[in-house]
């Protein structure tokens, strides 16, 4: 079957109801996408299909045949960081960061789709786990996105100084 | 008195493993390559400065950091005191996580700090300088263990690389600085880069009296540096051990004996050998692996084996084991740890005596990466990848399972998924290794399935725990005993790792910590611990004997304080009397929260002050109990005096984290234990805090020119105690045990 995956076609052959998180982690060996429980309820494996938010761990692989699906690796614009991987930097969010691929691409979703969320939609929305604790930055991150212009356009990384 | 100096390479040559292509970090993944996908550079040659800094040609300084990166931070704080000496700019840093060598072992957490707190497994103290050095990270160590040496590394790396300037130059030393990353002839204005002067610098003799920078002139240390590694954790590319790839890789995951302390002692592989993808089925530590081609089928295959079990107890339960734990705070005790005057006496003849039992239940670790090693046994030796806290731990367990010696061990430590002490353990390792040892020239990436990975943690003790006090008539403490009835994490812990074994854990002051150099006024002090042993593995969890003993003591001192009728603030500054440094934390915290401010309907706050890892943190809860809703924490504020700092802004994400690590503990941990079986299994039993719950956390960090403390740990004792004292406020009933969510609902 065939797989278009950050805009590249990939031929695999596995069968159609391998969870779609493994194909990208195993057989195409793109390890950004992570496995944290297996049955959909912590967001580490999100990924995008057709721009909606999907947890991969939990979605067979022939329900992406034909579809646009992206990961963390197809996110940033070459080496134009997406908004929310640049709040991501300048609010230091990430601790140990295994949960922040699959919160990086939930959050960007949300925010393709609703620009400036309130604190409630937010909440509802983004229900990723993080061990670590980097709800606080988090939260922060999100509304430092929205606060500048449209999604999509680039926000400049600070200096270290700033970054504290 | 250790000597903590390090070896001097005075010129040695040693191979970079990785690649610095992404602009940042080398984490030694070393030459796999999947589909034709080159993964490193060709090894390049670096000239070594000593065990730390090395040069490359590239113009790139290597540091090697011998400690696990897991969100705390270490690579820049460690760098940072580099760094700070040897004046670079951490910009032109490349990490690397270097092989075994004596140099790097972890002192601190072995042997404690010269104040005698913060001591972590101090049983094997005088075992550990004599064996092969233990590297690891852990007890909130790292930036304590390597303060006074990398500082000294660094500038004695600076002064030999001014020396070898002023040997080009013919001229004084005295005339010749140095500054990012180069050194300058002052008068003439000639400048040589540190990388062209490596090599005849390395030849230099290091001076035996460097002098460190006073802090009035530090430039790095004490900034909220960004952390090196955060680049590569917003862009998918930082690799952790279950990213690791490789020619060949085959996938395996394990299947453990469901029952307690039993084994499997049968298993059928002809039950699933023909499922799709499996190429073995194989005995290991704990349990059974079965091999595929892919993780998604060796769990299948996992999943449907048929096996038979032998051993354990069908009938121990949690609930049984806390049962006894209280029932026997009545018996005799195994171990008395302080005694100060005669408290029984004291408490027998006093008037007005106050009498408290607390319970705590077992807890997992739950790190968001599922346990996983990756190993390679090649030509008769060994390659591991993994995600460890100790180098190494991860180098033993892979000479074990593949039957090797340990100098025939590559070891290559990824990024961390979280480790909260779980990833110090060496089973994911050991088990990697032996179904390694059954596919020659394959690596094998052993995973764990998230039901495993809590099933098959090594957990949090349980424990039981009774406080009797005597009050005088103003409420001042005349006389305290502390009674702790638990099992020893040394004990289970050492006994699984190291190659000593675990003792009699009558000498591990785990179980008792919090409870010993009290820093209140509790007049006569009797401190006893009853042992035991069940067949439940218990391991570190963040913060270990202080995750439970402060939510005991702190509970207790503000069971005290309300007998008194005293506000909970003022009579802990009151027993505070002998000890400012604490007091100053506790007011700061206060101070944050504005304490004592009307809060409005079903609100309230609780605090709770307590010292561990050498750092003293104090917490204030704002809570809400809503009637239809729960309790929801809305804000915690948190002081910390950790000494003198690194880094203030990877101390607050500590404070953060630690925060809410703990919190989620008090709020729903629990792991339960029925018929000789673990209960929970996923995220879906094991409930979690998430963004919408978590609360906002204010930070402050007390200035100070004290030694510094860990901070990884201390943040996660206090917050317990705080938001449960705040529901005595609101509910007037006092919870004894955890988790709160057994006495309230918990808003989710």
């Amino acid at each position: 079957m065939k797989l278009r995956i950050n805009g590249t076609e990939h031929d695999v052959d596995v069968s159609e109801d391998m969870p779609l998180l493994w194909v990208i982690r195993d057989t195409l060996g793109m390890t950004g996408t992570k496995f944290g429980c297996g049955v959909a309820a912590c967001g580490a494996c999100t990924v995008h299909i057709d721009g909606e938010a999907i947890r991969s761990c939990s979605f067979s692989v022939g329900g992406a045949v034909g579809a646009d699906i992206r990961t963390i690796e197809g996110l940033a614009d070459g080496s134009t960081l997406h908004p929310v991987q640049e709040a991501w930097i300048a609010e230091q969010v990430p601790q140990c960061g295994y949960c922040q691929s699959g919160m990086i691409m939930a959050v960007s979703a949300l925010l393709s789709e609703n620009p400036s969320p309130t604190d409630e939609e937010i909440n509802s929305s983004i229900t990723n786990v993080c061990r670590c604790g980097s709800y606080p930055r988090i939260r922060k991150a999100i509304h430092r996105v929205a606060e500048t212009s449209n999604v999509g356009t680039s926000v400049g990384v600070e200096t270290e100084e700033e970054a504290g | 008195m250790i000597d903590r100096k390090f070896p001097n390479l005075s010129r040695r040559t040693f191979l970079l493993t990785g690649t610095a292509a992404t602009g940042g970090l080398i984490v030694g993944i070393g030459g796999l390559t999947l589909g034709g996908e080159t993964a490193s550079a060709a090894s390049a040659d670096v000239v070594a400065m000593n065990a730390w800094i090395s040069f490359a040609p590239t113009g790139r300084i290597v540091i090697n950091i011998p400690r696990a990166e897991m969100g705390q931070g270490v690579y820049t704080s460690l760098s940072q005191l580099i760094a700070e000496e040897l004046e670079i700019s951490l910009d032109q840093v490349d990490i690397e996580q270097p092989q075994m060598d004596g140099a790097y072992a972890n002192y601190v957490v072995a042997l404690g700090d010269d104040d005698g707190s913060g001591v972590v497994w101090h049983w094997a103290a005088e075992i550990v300088l004599s064996m092969i050095p233990y590297i690891g990270t852990g007890g909130s160590t790292s930036v304590r263990d390597a303060w006074d040496r990398l500082r000294e590394a660094g500038a004695t790396a600076r002064e030999m690389l001014r020396s070898a300037a002023a040997a080009t130059w013919d001229v004084p030393a005295s005339e010749c600085t140095c500054a990012n990353g180069t050194v300058t002839h002052t008068p003439s204005g000639r400048t040589l880069s540190y990388g062209d002067l490596a090599e005849k610098a390395a030849d230099q003799s290091p001076p035996s009296d460097v002098v460190l920078k006073p802090r009035a002139e530090w430039k790095i240390i004490g900034k909220p540096v960004a952390r090196l590694d955060i680049p590569e954790k917003v862009n998918g590319t930082a690799k952790f051990g279950i990213d690791t790839l490789g020619d060949g890789l085959l996938f395996a995951t394990v299947l453990h004996c469901p029952r307690l302390g039993g084994r499997i002692s049968r298993f059928d592989a002809d039950s699933v050998k023909d499922m799709p993808g499996v190429s073995g089925v194989h005995e290991v530590a704990g349990g059974v692996a079965v091999v595929a081609d892919n993780y998604w089928n060796a769990r299948q295959a996992a999943d449907a084996l048929d096996f038979e079990i032998e051993g354990g107890d069908a009938k121990l339960s949690s609930e049984g084991i806390i049962a006894t734990l209280t029932a026997s705070l009545d018996g005799e005790a195994d171990k008395v740890w302080v005694e100060e005057g005669d408290a029984i006496t004291r408490l027998d003849a006093s008037a007005n005596t106050l009498e408290a039992t607390y319970t705590a239940p077992y807890l997992a670790h739950a790190c968001m990466e599922p346990l996983n090693a990756t190993v390679l046994y090649e030509n008769g030796k060994g390659t591991v990848w993994t995600g460890n806290q100790s180098t190494t731990v991860a180098v033993w367990a892979t000479a074990e399972g593949l039957d090797i010696d340990t100098d025939d061990v590559t070891v290559h430590i990824t990024y961390l998924g979280g480790g909260f002490g779980r990833r110090a353990e060496k089973d994911f390792v050991l088990q990697a290794a032996q179904v390694a040892k059954h596919y020659p020239g394959r690596p094998v990436k052993l995973l764990w399935s998230r039901e495993e990975d809590i099933r098959a943690d090594t957990f949090r003790p349980a424990s039981a725990t009774r406080f009797k006090a005597a009050l005088d008539q103003t409420g001042n403490v005349t006389a305290w005993h502390h009674r702790a009835a638990t099992q020893s994490v040394a004990q289970s812990f050492g006994d699984r790792v190291m190659p000593w074994g675990g003792g009699d854990g009558l000498s591990d002051e785990a179980v008792i910590e919090g409870g010993l150099h009290q820093p209140y006024r509790l007049g006569h002090q009797l401190v006893d611990y009853v042992h035991h042993a069940f067949p439940v593995p218990v391991g570190n969890w963040r913060s270990v004997g202080h995750s439970q003993n402060a939510f005991f003591i702190e509970s207790f001192i503000d069971e005290l304080a309300h007998a008194a009728q005293r506000d909970p603030f003022e009579y802990r500054q009151a027993l505070l009397a002998d000890s400012p440094r604490f007091a100053a934390v506790l007011e700061r915290a206060a101070t944050i929260a504005q304490w004592g401010r009307n809060l409005g309907p079903n609100r309230a706050q609780g605090i709770a002050i307590h010292k561990s890892f050498g750092s003293i943190c104090a917490q204030v809860a704002d809570i809400h109990l809503d009637p239809e809703n729960g309790l929801r924490v809305e804000r915690v504020a948190c002081a910390i005096d950790a000494g003198m700092i690194v880094n203030p802004n990877t101390i607050a994400a500590q404070m953060e984290s630690g925060i809410i690590y703990g919190l989620t503990a008090a709020l729903f941990g629990e792991i339960t234990i029925e018929d000789g079986e673990i209960v929970e299994s996923n995220f879906p039993d094991y409930e979690m805090i998430r963004l919408a719950n978590a609360p906002e956390v204010q930070v402050e960090i007390i200035e100070s020119t004290e030694r510094p403390g860990g901070v990884g740990e201390p943040a996660t004792p206090p917050i317990a105690p705080a938001v449960a004292n705040a529901l005595f406020r609101l509910t007037d009933t006092r919870t004894r045990q955890l988790p709160l969510m057994h006495a309230v609902d918990i808003w989710t």
